[in-house]
Order: C-alpha cells, then structure tokens, then sequence
C-alpha cells in the first residue's frame, strides 16, 4: 500500500517534512514517494499527511490511481458548478 | 499657514525629528506614542519609513516554499501573487545558499540594511529552513535586520524561537477578522495534521492570527499587517479589519490592492475576479487610516527581490555568480557604517532645508475654500528627487497636494492594474497603458519627456512638466501647486479629467 505523486506536483516542498516515514524525496520533474516506504500514514495519523497539505488537485493518488484530492476539492467547488460561481464572482 | 508634508493626518507637525516629514508611511507625529527605541527601530528600514525607502535597500530570499493555508488569490506553482510579489522567484535556495547570497549583497550593496524572509510559501510553515537562515546571519551578519512575512497560521508556537534573532518587524496577512468572510479567501488551511476547509478553518485562522499578534506586540516587535484588498469580498470589511488590528497594537497596516489576471492561475485570477481600482484602494487606505500608519509605499515586492523598493538587481547575485564571490564581511561590516552614517547626514541636512523650506512657503497665499486638492505623479528612481524620464518610468509616485499639506499616495505601477474599461484590450500600447495608470492625477512630474507622450498626456488632460528635474519631490509638488493655483486652475476641475468611479 503506497501513495503516489504525479505530474502537477509543483515542487512546493509542503508534503515532505510532513511524511512519518520519510517517504517522500524530492526528484525532478516532480516529488516521488518510495513506495517500499509510504505506510499510507497507517498507525501514525488519521489523515495521510502529504494528500492533506498539498495544494493542488489530482497530483496524489492511491494504488489504484484514484486521486485523494479530486477536482474541486481544494477550491471547495464542484466541478459542475464551475460556471456558475464563476458567473457570481465576475459580477463582484 | 504652512506647507508641511504628512503621511496622512491633518495635524500639522513642522519639527518632525526622525524619519522627517517626507510623506513617510510611519509620519513621525504617529510614532510619538511609541518609545524611543521603536522608533529607532524603523527609521533605516525601506519598508517601514517612507523616507528610509528613498535610500536604505532590502532583500528577500526564497527558502521558504511550503505554505500551511490556501488563499484564492494564490497558485503554489507561481508562488505567491499577493502577500510578497507578483511574479516568479528565479531560484529556491537552501539555507546555506541564501546566507551567502545576503552577506555578497550586504557588501556589494551598503544601503541594503534588512532582509526578509516573505516565501514564497509561508515562512513560518517552514520553520527549520526559515531559521536556520536567520540563525546563521544573526552571528555573521549582526549589522542586518531580519525581517519576516507570516499568515500567521502557525505564529503563536513559534513567536519565542523568532523573537531569539535579530528581529524588529514581523509583516503579517490579515485579510479579515470574520470567518464568514474568511471562507470565501481561504478554502482551507492545514491544521494538526489534518486539512480543514471553509469557515471552521478560517475561525481557526483568524484566531491563531489575533493571537499571534498580541504575543508580538506583547514582545515589543513592530507588526506591520498588510491586507489584499478584494471587491465584494472583504472590501468593506478592512476599515473593522484595521481598527481590530489597531487595537491590538499593530503598528503599521499597509491595504494592498488585489492582484488576480487569469494567466497567474489564482482561483481568483481564473474565476475573474477583479482587482479593485486606483481610487477604490485609495479610498479605501484613507478610510482606514484613522491615526494608525498607513503604509502607501509597498512595492508587493518579488520574494526574492534585492535592492531599493521598486528596483530589482536580483540579475546581478544568482547562485552561479555568488558561488565564485569570497565576502570579507569584517571589512564589509566598516564601509557598511561609514555609507549609513552618510545617508543618516543627508537626511538630516535635508531636514534642516525642510525646515527653512516651510517658512518660504509659508507665504503660500491660495485662498483655502477655493483650491481642491490635486494628484501629482512623479517620475523618480529613488532619492526622493525627480530623476528618471517620463518614457523609462515603470512605476510612478502619486502625491496629493492641498492647501495645507503635500502628502505621499501611493505608487502606481505602469502594468500592474487593469482599470477594466474599453481600453484596455490587446491593442493597448505601453504608453497608452501608462497614461491609463495615470488616471486621476492632473500632472506628471519627471526629468525629461518625449514630443509624443507629452501630446497623448495633454490629450488625456495631464499636465507634462520637466521644469523641476533634480528638484526635492515635495518641494517640486508644492511649487506646482502654487503655480497652478496662480494660474486659476484651481478653482474647479478641468473637464478633460475625470477621476476613475468603476
Ligand atoms: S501517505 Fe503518509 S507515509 Fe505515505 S508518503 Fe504520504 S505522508 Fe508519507
Ligand atoms: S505537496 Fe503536492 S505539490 Fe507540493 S511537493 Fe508535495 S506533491 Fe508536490
Ligand atoms: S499564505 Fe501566501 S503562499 Fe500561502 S497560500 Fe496564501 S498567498 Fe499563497
């Protein structure tokens, strides 16, 4: 079980101090998480810690590629309601 | 009636001692409640004296990526667009690397008196790099002040580490004191561990921040707040926002405009939201001024920005060219005196001319229910003169001048704003740009201008004027005015000029 970082990473350096096994190295193009080491965080905390504090959608995913922060969870809205908040935003 | 130069206050002040009466953004009849070693504090620093601005530099190092909270005006991969600058940090440094960089500055650049450390990122969410940094230079470099940008998110557990180096100011974002509000800037912040969104983590923001604060304060740090101004966001809210903040003793609070275009990939740039108008800031900054500081002269510098405040020398000290530099900083240390105490001579030989220059225009004789007040724009690269040629300006000094006083603005950026009209598509030529900058000011003072520019500003009923080059700006300002009242045209506004509303 291991996470894994994907293009999009922006080198941001947020996830990698946080990580309890030191799984996560900095690499070019982008972070990569040994996978022989990442725990999922299991027995450390509750929330896997580098999906928790990375800024930026879609760029970790579990094993099964899925991602932990989907569209529009980090902006807090959903993808389908795009046009719409964006509608109200430019009216400010 | 004397022509005395204030920040933002009416109350005429002549014998201002310290940072002089130059506009400055901490006006010394405001530091008066402060004791002496504050004040002494901020007089050589670029960003907290508007008068030190002119002449003492500042730098920035990027060692501080990692941010703990989302702000909607922020996209990580181009860093921060509003809490320290508008741009791309050239390089991340390690700690090493940037303590090398601030000593061959220090010495190539004597004026250079503070380094801060502003991300991009959250400094303080970066905690090992971030003092590590200053934990080198406070024992190499004890002649350099140490400064630092926080949203403050993780300030309270580490106020004691930070007040152990060289620090007099700490700079923090505040952009509300309503989690109501706060949900719509941050979507979430980064907290024990776990991510926490919308307004429950915003309530946890502006706690740690209000906290943070008085701790500082507590500690005898200066603590300048800035805040991005958002329309529709929290626009009204920043008067409440700057009241909050006064009374908890913050020293300085600098309102800096939004800035969000759809290329930087903000939320906020790609959702359109706008940024807020010329006059719209600065009415906003005169609102809020009460008899706090209020800060005009913030550049929203890049986090790696070297040099004087609207300057950038970052070209001359990357990695590859540092590397080869050995800094003997002893000797460094004794040139780095001897240029201070020249430019603390200057300064007080221009405070002694100040003083004679308020009895000559004492005579001022405009009758005060007929003149209006006037924006004048200046065209200047430092030293509070006029020096630098209308076509080279990149950014221009907006000075107002009544019947009582001359006062410093703001600074305007040539192709920072986007004022949202009509002209402002594609086709819009940099001088076009620049006079749209311009817009609300009656006249352009600068050294020299062209044939063609000098047309198209007429055009836009701004007065060009290159009679007062090399001339001190307030004095220059103040002559203008008296000239322009001679001549009648201040009695109504001219019909060409129209002040911004949208
Ligand atoms: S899930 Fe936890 S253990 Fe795995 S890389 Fe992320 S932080 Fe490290
Ligand atoms: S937090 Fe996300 S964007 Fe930042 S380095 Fe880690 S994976 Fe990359
Ligand atoms: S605090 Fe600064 S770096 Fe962090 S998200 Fe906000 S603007 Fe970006």
């Amino acid at each position: 079980m291991a996470l894994q970082i994907v293009d999009g990473c922006v080198n941001c350096w947020a996830c990698e101090p946080l990580c309890p096994s030191k799984a996560i190295y900095a690499a070019l193009p982008h972070f990569l998480i040994d996978a022989k080491k990442c725990t999922e965080c299991d027995g450390d905390y509750a929330d896997k810690q580098c999906a928790s504090i990375c800024p930026v959608e879609q760029v970790i995913v579990d094993s099964q590629g899925a991602a932990l922060n989907p569209p529009g969870s980090l902006t807090g809205i959903p993808p389908e309601r795009w046009e719409r908040v964006r509608a109200e935003i430019q009216a400010r | 009636m004397e022509l005395t130069v204030l920040g933002q206050s009416q109350t005429t002040a002549p014998d201002a001692g310290g940072c002089a009466s130059s506009g400055c953004g901490s006006n010394d009849d405001q530091l008066n409640h402060l004791p002496e070693h504050i004040r002494a504090k901020v007089h050589n620093h670029p960003c907290y004296s508007e008068e030190a601005h002119h002449h003492y530099a500042r730098m920035h190092v990027a060692v501080a990526p990692a941010c703990n909270i989302q702000c909607h005006y922020c996209n990580r991969k181009y860093d921060c667009s509003n809490e320290s600058r508008p741009g791309v940090v050239s390089e991340l440094l390690t700690p090493d690397q940037a303590v090398k960089k601030v000593m061959t500055v220090a010495a190539n650049i004597p004026q250079m008196t503070v380094l801060g450390i502003a991300g991009p990122g959250d400094p303080l969410a970066n905690p090992e790099r971030t003092f590590d940094t200053f934990r080198q230079l406070t024992e190499k470099a004890p002649d350099i002040k140490l400064c630092v940008s926080t949203n403050g998110l993780a300030l309270p557990e580490l106020v004691d580490e930070l007040c152990k180096h060289n620090i007099d100011h700490v700079t923090m974002t505040i952009n509300c004191v309503d989690p109501d509000i706060g949900a719509q800037i941050y979507p979430w912040i980064f907290w024990k561990n776990r991510r926490v969104y919308g307004r429950k983590g915003a309530e946890i923001l502006i706690k740690q921040q209000q906290k943070g604060l008085q701790m500082l304060v507590d500690r005898g740090i200066l603590v300048k707040v800035n805040s991005v101004m958002i329309p529709g966001v929290n626009d009204k809210h920043l008067e409440e926002v700057s009241k909050a903040v006064k009374a908890k003793g913050a020293f300085l609070h600098n309102v800096m405009p939004l800035i969000a275009e759809a290329e930087h990939g903000t939320f906020y740039g790609v959702m359109g939201q706008r940024g807020p108008t010329h006059d719209e800031l600065q009415e906003l900054q005169d609102a809020c001024s009460g008899d706090m500081n209020m800060m005009r002269h913030c550049r929203q510098c890049r986090a790696d920005a070297v040099g004087m405040l609207g300057e950038d020398r970052g070209d001359e000290f990357t990695l590859d060219k540092i590397e080869a530099v050995d800094v003997d900083y002893a000797a460094a240390m004794v040139k780095r005196a001897e240029v201070h105490a020249a430019i603390e001579a200057t300064l007080a030989a221009k405070q002694q001319k100040k003083n004679e220059t308020f009895i000559s225009l004492s005579s001022l004789s405009i009758p005060k229910k007929e003149s209006r007040p006037v924006l004048m724009a200046i065209a200047t690269s430092g030293g509070g003169i006029i020096n630098q040629h209308f076509g080279h300006a990149r950014e221009f000094l907006i000075y107002e001048a009544n019947a009582h006083d001359v006062r410093f603005i703001s600074h305007r950026k040539t192709d920072l704003y986007c004022s949202g009209d009509d002209t402002c598509g594609d086709g819009e030529s940099v001088l076009q740009k620049t006079i749209n900058a311009l817009k609300g000011c009656e006249v352009v003072l600068c050294s020299k201008i062209g044939y063609e520019p000098w047309g198209m500003l007429e055009e836009a009923g701004i007065i060009p004027n290159g009679e007062h080059a090399l001339e001190a700006i307030e004095d220059a300002v103040a002559a203008v005015y008296k000239e322009m009242g001679e001549k009648g045209l201040l009695d109504k506004k001219p019909e060409t000029q129209q002040r911004a509303t949208a």
